[in-house]
């Protein structure tokens, strides 16, 4: 199950039959990577890219430089350009301006099979595979082997791809279809297919985003296998300490140009935080207990369904945030659904300002006082293609009607002020919110729950890929809501998050609530061993 | 007069058909392991649509026997064939989340133009007026694609457009005109109507091109990244497939399909005017998805949909044998749409679960 060591010997083996399978449309280049590589060679430089979209200077002079058998940090905020420079690299974007030389030739990529056939894969956050073929299938898309007559040779695409995993060590099957797949598992398949076009070069952006702890750990494993087998890696990660674990140098941008690049061993998690933001950060994340706790806003009472999560009882005082704690997968985003009537409940109860709500749906919730960030603010948070204001005006259509009629006059004053109030950057309010960065977009998704003074609202990831600086906001934000009485729940997967800003800590594990903390006795370690069941004390 | 012939048209055939088209498929070559949880759900998806087959051929000729005459299941064989050959162009398009609205004009359009040569010229060779009725299929399909591809319209806008275009070129043409019978050459009216051991020798061709087409698609590597394009579109163009020119290509068929599936309508029914084919897209893209072929793109096979326009065109001959309202026939179809949808969801949802508990390999 889990990611075990590799074989050495295999691998001259693999490549050998992985460049039989590229060789037919000439995209494979002959080279014995163990014997020409040694660790810290460079093998990639990117030199003074420049990228415009219209008006916009996306990248101004974007800069890197990955070596054999490194993983090479790329950090910044939301909007400094890092994903343009990926997306240079993927060949998806041709630049404006500047250079890249790939092992000593300098080229020019026409598109992504030109970037593939340089040997650089990029491997991107949401991976981007065909859920209807087979593992093998994604893998080798495109450039399959091939038998008599240029017919697919299945047999040898499965072989294939059985060998990459058995060198990365993962036991997935390459028969099956990619539809069902974990994110997780997706990245391995990514990764899989990287491997198979004998990459020099792995860019990979956010990988950690959406996956639990222990499958971060996973990957990890891969990524060190492939560091070890003098690979070259670009590893983007809004996760500090995911950087410190497992990159050996880092580049800082911020808006849209290189401010260092340097071995990560010369500096610290604030030098590198202040490299990005170009500044110290004005204040760190209020400490908890900003608000008065309160009467009781929020209780839950023996809420079970069936498969999901079982006996869940929780209280959530006014002026108070808790935390749901726990892995990706332990129910917390299902429990705080069905708090808020999306999806339905087997048994329990949830009392609102001491109100019942006796069905699940989302309109008795609202009405009773909740508030819903969900977790994933562009498909469930947002509607991408309207404006600015139409999205923070979403939520309150009821309240801003005026003879049966929503006026944009009220819709655009209702957005200006909270726009202000939680500093959102934009062009022009009647903007689609698709333009925004995503810090700015889950700034909109917060203000279309304040427009309506909630008094809880429920947060399901509120920070997850948004810049340090913006993080920062939304954590005094949500303090200040706290300090005026709301009522919070806030589903967090990082912990140094759960730990600054919550007053009390809920830990779920399997559908069930393990533990709870004060603000006061919690730590990492003992979030962690409840979460991951080291800990047999539930708490109620 | 005209519009009841045009109904009848639309009849595929009974029971014999079905061996036909299973002996076109091409198992063989391609060593599939048996087992891959994929695998094997299309076999029961298409193994679905013969049960339902089967059944409704069965009722059929139990409530009447004369359903099962020779005269009676070569007419459906015959009757299914442009039918399943439209189903092989349509499937590609769809497979490569498309759609293809314009068959129907460009079969009308093209039916009307080949057979006009026979009128006007005499004598002409065959294969001439097959190439002529394919070339302009060829020359409406690059029109489609080249807008769905190059122009990035949606296919159901583009198709749409088309549809109502060619079908006005084929009115300002030839509105008030029709070519009959007795101008057409008995060699090219026989051509559905010869048979080998009873079977039309056109059935046979029409199953081999089936099975030829279902090959490509699953063993060539373009037939493979249409397959990928319809599954996620996006993904295609990151992993460097020529998402335009697969497309395009589909489309280009599938138009050139449309062009010959023209002339053997013409030899078929022997009197054409510029109405030939009119609605027939929608029965295609029916008989595709009762077949099984994802609306959205990305599964499902040209077997299938030729299933698909088999079971449709026999309900429609096993009505009339039995005497009832065309209005069920309609009625039916739109039944069997609902269930093949609700089948298909009902799939995919219990496939991607199965999916999910099941991540390491059994061997």
């Amino acid at each position: 199950m889990n990611a075990g060591g590799v074989a050495g010997d295999d691998q001259a083996d693999d490549q050998a039959s992985a460049a039989a399978g590229a060789s037919a449309d000439g995209q494979h280049k002959v080279t014995g990577k163990d014997t020409d590589t040694t660790a810290g060679q460079v093998v990639l430089e990117l030199r003074h890219a420049a990228k415009a979209f219209g008006a916009v200077q996306a990248l101004i002079d974007g800069s890197v430089e990955l070596r054999a058998g490194e993983v090479h940090a790329l950090l910044g905020e939301n909007g400094a350009g890092k994903s343009t420079l990926v997306k240079i690299l993927a060949g998806v974007y041709q630049p404006d301006a500047g250079t890249l030389v790939v092992e000593g030739r300098e080229v020019t990529l026409h598109g992504p099979a030109a970037a593939r056939a340089a040997g650089i894969a990029v491997i991107y956050q949401e991976p981007t595979l065909f859920p209807d073929l087979t593992v093998a299938e994604n893998m080798f898309i495109g450039r399959q082997p091939l038998r008599t007559g240029r017919r697919i040779d299945r047999r040898e695409m499965r072989e294939q791809a059985a060998k990459i995993f058995g060198r990365l060590g993962v036991p997935l099957d390459p028969t099956r279809l990619a539809r069902g797949l974990s994110i997780a598992d997706q990245q391995v398949v990514e990764i899989g297919k990287a491997l198979s076009l004998d990459a020099r070069v792995i860019v990979m952006d956010e990988p950690t985003a959406a996956l639990s702890a222990a499958e971060v750990d996973r990957l990890f494993e891969v990524v060190r296998t492939l560091k070890n087998q003098g690979t070259a890696i670009l590893f983007i990660s809004h996760r500090l300490e995911e950087v410190f674990e497992i990159c050996q140098r880092v580049t800082v941008m911020r808006d849209g140009r290189h401010v260092m690049s340097d071995a990560l061993e010369h500096h610290t998690a604030n030098d590198l935080v202040r490299a990005m933001v170009g500044r110290e950060l004005a204040e760190r994340p209020p400490e908890a207990g900003a608000g008065t706790p309160g009467e009781p806003v929020l209780t839950v009472t023996r809420l079970t369904r069936e498969g999901m999560f079982t006996d869940v009882s929780f209280t959530v005082l006014s002026g108070e945030i808790v935390a749901l704690a726990g892995l990706v997968g332990s129910g917390r985003s299902e429990v705080a659904r069905a708090i808020f009537g999306i999806d339905r409940y087997d048994a329990g109860v949830v009392t609102i300002n001491g109100q019942h709500l006796r069905k699940a749906s989302p309109t008795t919730a609202m009405a009773a006082g909740i508030g819903f960030v969900p977790e994933d603010r562009r498909q469930q948070g947002l509607v991408m293609d309207m404006s600015v204001q139409q999205n923070v005006a979403l939520a309150s259509l009821g309240r801003l009607r005026k003879a049966g009629l929503i006026w944009g006059s009220s819709e655009r004053a209702l957005a200006a002020d909270w726009a202000a109030r939680l500093k959102i950057r934009y062009g022009r309010l009647t903007d689609p919110v698709a333009m925004l960065s995503g810090g700015n977009q889950q700034k909109v998704v917060l203000a279309k729950w304040l427009g309506r003074k909630p008094r809880v609202l429920i947060v399901d990831e509120p920070t997850r890929g948004i810049d340090v600086a913006t993080k920062a906001e939304v954590h005094r934000l949500l303090a200040e809501l706290a300090r005026n009485g709301v009522g919070i729940l806030m589903i967090s997967s990082e912990l140094p998050e759960v730990l600054s800003v919550s007053d009390r800590i809920l830990v779920m594990r399997e559908g069930r609530l393990m533990a709870e903390f004060s603000h006061a006795d919690a730590s990492e370690e003992a979030i962690m061993s409840a979460a991951m069941g080291q800990h047999e004390a539930p708490a109620r | 007069m005209r519009a009841t012939i045009l109904n009848r048209r639309q009849h595929p055939p009974a029971h014999g058909n079905k061996s036909a088209i299973g002996n076109g498929q091409p198992q063989g070559p391609a060593k599939t392991r048996a087992g891959s949880l994929a695998e094997r759900v299309f076999r029961i998806r298409e193994s679905g649509i013969v049960v339902v087959l089967g059944v409704f051929v069965l009722v059929t000729a139990a409530i009447q026997p004369r359903f099962l005459n020779l005269t009676n299941i070569q007419f459906v064989l015959i009757d299914t064939t442009v039918f399943a050959l439209l189903a092989l162009g349509e499937t590609m398009v769809v497979i490569s989340r498309n759609v293809d609205l314009s068959i129907g004009s460009v079969l009308g359009l093209s039916a009307y133009a080949s057979s006009n040569l026979f009128a006007v010229h005499p004598g002409i060779n065959i294969a001439l007026v097959f190439l002529t009725g394919m070339g302009i299929g060829l020359a409406c399909g690059v029109v489609n694609g080249t807008m769905v591809a190059v122009g990035r319209v949606p296919s159901l806008v583009v198709t749409l457009a088309t549809l109502y275009i060619i079908r006005g070129i084929d009115i300002l043409l030839f509105s008030g005109k029709q070519v009959v019978e007795a101008e057409l050459p008995s060699t090219f009216l026989d051509i559905p109507r010869s048979t080998i051991g009873g079977i039309p020798d056109l059935a046979i061709v029409i199953a081999a091109v089936i099975g030829a087409g279902a090959y490509y698609l699953r063993t060539y590597r373009s037939g493979r990244e249409l397959y990928a394009i319809g599954s996620n579109p996006e993904a295609a163009r990151l992993a460097g497939i020529p998402v335009g020119k697969r497309v395009f290509t589909a489309f280009a068929a599938s138009g050139a399909i449309a062009g010959i599936a023209g002339v053997l309508w013409a030899a078929q029914y022997g009197t054409i005017d510029a109405s030939a084919g009119t609605g027939y897209e929608l029965q295609v893209v029916s008989a595709v998805v009762v077949g099984g072929v994802a609306i959205f793109g990305g599964s499902g096979s040209v077997i299938g949909a030729a299933l698909g326009a088999l079971l449709l065109a026999t309900i429609t001959t096993a009505l009339y044998v039995l005497g009832i309202s065309p209005f069920w026939d309609q009625a039916i179809w739109g039944f069997l749409l609902i269930l093949a949808i609700a089948l298909d969801q009902t799939i995919t949802v219990r496939l991607t679960s199965a999916l999910r508990k099941k991540r390491t390999r059994h061997e």
